[in-house]
This record gives structure tokens, C-alpha cells and sequence, in this order.
């Protein structure tokens, strides 16, 4: 087919639109952060020259007004935050007390499906599974690639290769994997664990039909995007380990072992925590993986998954807004360790 | 600290406004098609009329090739009446339609494949009854079967658009002639040529239920067509209301009779490994094996004549065609399973009812079957006008007033059971559950 501008003319209005647009609110914001701003010191500057010249009093700061213009800039965000945020959530939450369509109270009883319902928890074992397995491989790998390929030759590379997942989409990645999962019956393999199976003289395997396999073949997945990310971090953070404190180990003859557990880990806790806790929330939430590779059919679903098909699938919204709330009790004392967490280091 | 000078602000505010000005400069250069009314060819669309100008947004799963067709389909009404049609086909419809409705971005009108989504919108006040003018057309164009469908509460909110016929069993007209096999046309003939297949050392079925979100639909057309067989269409109808549970005797029954061909490992799954890679085969590819010889049949709906690759002749005497799935009991009589999508309106403006009321019209659906790939139940296609051979056999039997027609049963089901719980008990079927505990499952989901 060949390519109609004169046809696409609406579509690149459109694309017009939408750069106006992004210029008009970026833009404008940015101006009014430059230009607020310098009116005031401007009017500040006018006043001490005035009180300079006349020789009263220098006016004191406006505490007040100080008040007011942190409030501008606040506004806009508390507006946004309660629009996007505070009310969805509100409303979330009275929807898992309503029945499928919204018209009658309920009650607890979509949350008593969710801890009765067999496939519901299944549901819940997998996202389990998941949370546990997820965050600690992932950081081991990364933790070990970062403490080996440190001051290596070549490590500049090495980090590229093992980071390169990072860039790709979770739906990109799980149909490449899905290739590697892929089963032909008889003949030519086109999937690579296959073909290694039949090189060694197995039998093709449906790789992604039998649970509970299916399930770590898909955190396979998650742990191959991620494992850079931690891997970058704990890098980051062994290479900001004070020099001397190496050093002076090194001088009262530690052996590598001692060295990683008496200096490199306690120096790196806070970047660990950080890593983990950021991939626990990540993978709570998963839902591309699961729902690009097996759509959670052959009980590999997870919650965000399941979430999306009682909402928006099957029209069951209480059920599903149930789901999202229980994900969302999930997630807060994540959230709660990671703040004290980052307090404690600020106090010590 | 400013980051601009004044002359660089002045700059800044000049530069997004002479921004903002030209492209609403371009919004304004929108040439509007005014109509040709009054011209010779125009004479049908007369009634149309007095809507010059005005848009309609139609929304729909169709997508790619066949939305193509569907705008060429209704370019003549357009350009007759000005009304101009925007059409938007999305993959993930069935999703994003409630969203969109809920959302207050509803679309005029919808074309919705499945009659319990129709019914749940009605249910919700969302939809709006035809016009006057649509439902007396669409009652004297359509069956009876088909508008019942369309009804809630005994208000007619959805007009029947295309249509499918799903009780076929493909299979390839040469290989049959080949081996001298006869296209059986009982349950028991169906079963012995399966078995005579399976000695001579080829599978004599492939299945494949893959469909990404809507994987094991599929499979849910092979009960729902045993279910009509054994059961009539009484009892069909009860199973489809709830009105008797999922796993009664007679629904156990059917399934087991369907599995003692899908759970074969004798008979299936023909080039593409054993029972079990019926759920991970695309449905798409399922029946192609047909015409290479690795397997002998495959039972998929009337559209499937489309997969075949460019250069396969579907034909009584090509390299495909299909042959109406035999009854089981003749005292129920020749019942047929099909499905098709329907019109529905969220908004009642005169320009949206014009549109409604053309689509049942005879006009409308000989515009678009002559463009090709299309059946519909509107008696008023004329069989002409239908040029694929597997099509006109599709016709024949939508017009056939002597037939037993049935909806698709999943598609009537609430979605939590006909596109949820149906769909992926059939999957753990498949894959080795055994019947009474998947409908025990699928029964206790059924929403309250």
C-alpha cells in the first residue's frame, strides 16, 4: 500500500494538536516558573532601593506571602494528585463493596471470593510465588555480575550486555520468549529450548502448559529485564565505597570472602534495599508478561491480570476492584518499610 | 533566577501563540463533502435525506482487510446522503467498549458480536431503543430467531448485521476423492470414517483453540453444536438462560461426546502433536493442515474460508470446502449454530437512526455482500450477489425456514461465563480435567 499524506491529513492535524498542546502547558508552565519568580525578586529589589534611598527601615521579608506563593506551585499538584490519585482510589474501593454492575451494596462478600474461589487462589499462590522469587534472583544475579565484573577488563561491555533487556518493553520481551517456549509437534523446532532438548536427544516439551513450570518460565522473563537494573544500582553503589575503607581491609589481610561480607555488603544495605523494594512493587503488579505469553490461561494468572479480566473482560467490576484494593493493601507496607527505611538512614 | 531575558520571553509567548494560530489555521481548511442528492443514482437513498453534513461514529471489532470492505460498503450512502460515517475497529473492543460507554465516549453506534453485551448495556439504560422507521424494516428484513436476539426486555435494541454459519466441517474435496472417503452425514458415519482415517495412519482431525485473549472459543462451538445435536434446541436454550446448571447430565453428556473426538489421541491433533497442543495451536492455523494431508478434517465456522492461503480453490470440487456437521439424533432435527454481530445505538439522533435504518436495509446488504466475504440473515440479500461458493451455502441455510437456528451460546452467556469461565474450563479440558469438575467449576461462577 503507498502512503497517502493528502489521506492522513486528519492524523497529522492530530499530531499538530498534540504538539500545540504539549508546547501551550509545558511552555506556559515553564514561563511562569521563570517569570513569577523574577517579578518577585524584581518587586524586592524596587523596595530596597526604595527603603535604601528614603533611609527607613529595610521591609522584612513577607513571611506570608511566602506561604502563598509555595501554595501556587503546590496547587497545581494537590489538584492533579486528588484528580488522578485520591478520588480513583476512593472510588475503587466503594466499587469492590458493589456487585458485578455497580447497582447494589454487597458488602465483603467479592472479597470472600477471592479466598474461596479456587482459581482466584491460584491466582494469589502465583503472585506469591512471584513477589518471592522475582526481587531476591534478580538481585542476586545482579549483585553477583556487579561484585565479579567489577574493575574488569572490558567491564564497561560486559554491564551493556547484561543491561541491554532494560531497554526493551515487557510485551516485547515476553513474545521473544514465547519463541524460546515455542513447540512444534513433529519436525523442525522453531523454539530454542526445544531445540536444545531434541539436539540432546529429548522430547519436545510444551514449556508453557504445565504449571507450576509455566509460572517460573515466566519469572525467567521478569528476572531477565530486571536483573540489569539491579545490577547497575549495586554496581553504582560498590564503586562509592570509600577507597581508604578498602584499603585499610586490604592492609589487615582480609580474604575476598571477608571482604564482601565484612565491607562490601554493609557498605551497599540502603542500595540493596532500595533495589529489592523496587522490584517487589514492580512485580506485584506484573500483568504484560503474563498476559502477552499465556494470558493466564494454564493457572499462571496474577493479579493485575485477573484484575483487568473481572473489570473490563467479564463486566464483574466489584470482583475486579476488589483485586485492585487487595493489591494495593499489598504494596503499603512495602512503601511503609521503604520510608522508614530512608529515615533511619537520614537520622543516622 | 530568570532563565530568559524579557526580549527571550516576549520571544517564548510570540512563538507558542503564532504556533497555536497555525494549526487551527489548518483545522479550519477541512473541505466538507456536500451530497450529490438528486442525481440518478442516488434515488435510493432518498430517505436518507436531510442530513447533510452531519457525522456518525461507529465502532466495532472489525478490523484491517474486512473494515476496508466495510467502509467501501457504504461509500455510495455517504456520498448520497453527506452523512458521513467514522468508523474506528479495535482488537481489544469487547474491552474498551464498556470503558468507553462508562466513560461518557460512547460511540453512535456499535456493532456488537455478542447478545449478552447487548443485553448488559440495555440493562444498564445505556443503549437506546431503534427508531420506528429501523425496527419496522428490520422486522419485515430479518428472522424472527435473529431479532429475539437483539431484544432485552422485550425492547429491540440491536439490529442483526452479518452472520456466520458455525456448524462445518472443513476438509479437502481432492484428498476426499483421493481415498475414496464419503462425506459422512450422520454422528455414526462421521465417527467410522474417523476411525478408517486413523488406520490408514493419518489424524483425522486437527483443532486448535489459540486466539490470544479469547483462547478456547473454539472448543466452546464444538459443545454448544453437540449440545444442539443430542439435546434439541429446548434444551439448548434452557442451558444458555441458566435455566438448567452448567453441569446437568445432559450438558456432561454432550461434552464427553465432543471429547471423544477432541480428547482422542487417536484422532487428533493432525500435524501439530497430541492432545495437548490443542490449546497452544492458533485457531487461525488449525485447519490449513487440511490441504497438505496431514489430517482430514477440522470443524470451524464459515469464515474460516478466509485463512486459506492465496491459491487455495474453496470449492465443492477445490482444495477445501466444508460439509454441514452431522446430526446425532434425527429425531432433533438440523439444527444449526451460527452467530453475527448486531447494531446497537447509544445515541438516537435522526443522522444515527438514518444510518441504523439503512444497514437492515436490502440495498445495504447487497452493497456489501457484493463486495464478497459477508453473509447475513437479512432475507432480502439476494443470493446473486454472494459469489464464494462456501458463502452461498452459508445463505442457503440462514434463509432455509424449515432449519433450526441457534445463536452462539457463549456469546449469549453473561461474559464472566461465556468469554471467562467457559472459555478456560474448556482450556483445562483439553488439557487433561476431567468433565464433571470444570463444569462444577464454570457452574459456581456463574454471576448471582
Amino acid at each position: 500500500m503507498e502512503f497517502d499524506f493528502a489521506d492522513q491529513q486528519p492524523k497529522f492535524l492530530m499530531l499538530m494538536y498534540g504538539l500545540v498542546a504539549f508546547v501551550l502547558v509545558v511552555g506556559g508552565l515553564l514561563l511562569l516558573l521563570d517569570v513569577v519568580p523574577a517579578w518577585f525578586a524584581r518587586r524586592r529589589e524596587a523596595q530596597l532601593v526604595a527603603a535604601s534611598v528614603s533611609g527607613a527601615p529595610l521591609p522584612r521579608r513577607p513571611r506570608q506571602r511566602e506561604g502563598i506563593f509555595a501554595l501556587f506551585f503546590l496547587l497545581p499538584t494537590l489538584l492533579l494528585l486528588t484528580i488522578g490519585l485520591v478520588v480513583p482510589a476512593i472510588r475503587t474501593v466503594l466499587l469492590s463493596l458493589m456487585n458485578g454492575d455497580s447497582t447494589e451494596w454487597v458488602g465483603l462478600r467479592n472479597y470472600g471470593f477471592l479466598f474461596s474461589d479456587d482459581a482466584m487462589v491460584r491466582v494469589l499462590i502465583n503472585t506469591l510465588v512471584w513477589v518471592l522469587v522475582v526481587p531476591l534472583v534478580a538481585t542476586g544475579f545482579g549483585l553477583i555480575y556487579a561484585v565479579l565484573v567489577d574493575k574488569a577488563r572490558f567491564e564497561a561491555v560486559a554491564k551493556s550486555l547484561i543491561f541491554l533487556p532494560m531497554a526493551i518493553s515487557f510485551v516485547g520481551a515476553s513474545i521473544i520468549w514465547k519463541f524460546v517456549y515455542a513447540y512444534r509437534g513433529d519436525g523442525d523446532q522453531i523454539g530454542l529450548l526445544n531445540q536444545i532438548v531434541v539436539s540432546m536427544g529429548g522430547e519436545p516439551k510444551q514449556w508453557l502448559l504445565e504449571s507450576p513450570l509455566n509460572t517460573l518460565l515466566l519469572i525467567v522473563i521478569m528476572i531477565w529485564i530486571q536483573a540489569g537494573f539491579a545490577m547497575v544500582v549495586l554496581s553504582a553503589a560498590i564503586k562509592a565505597i570509600p577507597g581508604d575503607i578498602v584499603e585499610a581491609a586490604r592492609l589487615d589481610g582480609v580474604s575476598p570472602w571477608q571482604m564482601f561480607w565484612r565491607i562490601t555488603m554493609p557498605s551497599i544495605r540502603p542500595a540493596l534495599i532500595v533495589v529489592m523494594v523496587t522490584l517487589t512493587i514492580a512485580t506485584l503488579k506484573v500483568f504484560d508478561i503474563v498476559r502477552t505469553s499465556t494470558n493466564g490461561n494454564y493457572d499462571t494468572s496474577v493479579i493485575a491480570n485477573e484484575m483487568y479480566n473481572q473489570a473490563f473482560r467479564y463486566g464483574q467490576s466489584g470482583q475486579g476492584s476488589a483485586l485492585a484494593v487487595f493489591l494495593f493493601i499489598l504494596v503499603i507496607p512495602v512503601v511503609i518499610y521503604q520510608i522508614r527505611n530512608l529515615r533511619q538512614q537520614r537520622e543516622g | 533566577m530568570a532563565v530568559f531575558t524579557r526580549p527571550r520571553q516576549a520571544f517564548v509567548i510570540a512563538g507558542v501563540i503564532g504556533l497555536a494560530l497555525s494549526a487551527t489555521a489548518c483545522g479550519t481548511g477541512d473541505d466538507k463533502k456536500s451530497s450529490k442528492a438528486g442525481s440518478a443514482e442516488c434515488a435510493a437513498y432518498d430517505k436518507y435525506e436531510g442530513h447533510d453534513g452531519k457525522k456518525v461514529s461507529i465502532y466495532a471489532s472489525i478490523r484491517d482487510a474486512e473494515a476496508d470492505l466495510l467502509e467501501r460498503s457504504w461509500s455510495q450512502f455517504t456520498e448520497c446522503t453527506g452523512i458521513e460515517i467514522d468508523y474506528e475497529g479495535s482488537g481489544e473492543f469487547e474491552a474498551q467498549l464498556p470503558v468507553r460507554v462508562d466513560g461518557g465516549n460512547a460511540p453512535d453506534i456499535a456493532f456488537v458480536p455478542q447478545p449478552g453485551l447487548v443485553k448488559r448495556f440495555a440493562d444498564a439504560g445505556k443503549l437506546k431503543s431503534l427508531g420506528a422507521d429501523t425496527k419496522a424494516l428490520a422486522e419485515q428484513n430479518m428472522p424472527a430467531d435473529w431479532l429475539k436476539y437483539g431484544t432485552v426486555n422485550g425492547t429491540l435494541y440491536g439490529v442483526p448485521l452479518g452472520a456466520n454459519v458455525k456448524s462445518f466441517v472443513w476438509y479437502s474435496p481432492k484428498t476426499f476423492k483421493e481415498k475414496g472417503w464419503e462425506v459422512p452425514t450422520t454422528w455414526d458415519q462421521l465417527i467410522a470414517l474417523s476411525d478408517k482415517i486413523a488406520a490408514s495412519g493419518m489424524k483425522p482431525w486437527c483443532v486448535g483453540v489459540e486466539s490470544g485473549d479469547a483462547t478456547g472459543w473454539p472448543a466452546t462451538d464444538w459443545i454448544e453444536d453437540v449440545i444442539l445435536r443430542t439435546q434439541g434446541p429446548e434444551v439448548y436454550d434452557q442451558w444458555t438462560t441458566h435455566g438448567i446448571p452448567f453441569n446437568d447430565p445432559k450438558i456432561v453428556d454432550a461434552v464427553d461426546r465432543a471429547g471423544s473426538i477432541l480428547k482422542n489421541e487417536k484422532y487428533v491433533n493432525g500435524g501439530f502433536g497430541g492432545v495437548k497442543s490443542i490449546t497452544t495451536t492458533a485457531f487461525q492455523e488449525a485447519g490449513l493442515p487440511v490441504t497438505t494431508g496431514k489430517c482430514a478434517m477440522h470443524r470451524q465456522a464459515s469464515f474460516y474460508a478466509n485463512q486459506f492461503p492465496e491459491g487455495t480453490k474453496v470449492a465443492q470440487d477445490g482444495d477445501a470446502f466444508a460439509f454441514y456437521f452431522p446430526t446425532i439424533d434425527p429425531a432433533k432435527g438440523k439444527p444449526v449454530l451460527g452467530a453475527g454481530e448486531f447494531v446497537v445505538g447509544y445515541a438516537d439522533r435522526p443522522e444515527v437512526q438514518a444510518v441504523q435504518t439503512y444497514l437492515v436495509s436490502a440495498e445495504y446488504v447487497n452493497s456489501r455482500a457484493k463486495l464478497g466475504n459477508w453473509v447475513t440473515a437479512n432475507n432480502k440479500l439476494d443470493i446473486a450477489n454472494v459469489a464464494s461458493p462456501i458463502d452461498k451455502l452459508s445463505v442457503q441455510i440462514l434463509q432455509d425456514k424449515t432449519g433450526t437456528f441457534r445463536f452462539d451460546g457463549s456469546d449469549l452467556m453473561p461474559a464472566a461465563v461465556g468469554s471467562g469461565t467457559f472459555w478456560k474450563g474448556m482450556i483445562e479440558w483439553l488439557n487433561g480435567k476431567a468433565t464433571a469438575p470444570v463444569l462444577q467449576g464454570i457452574e459456581s461462577s456463574w454471576p448471582k
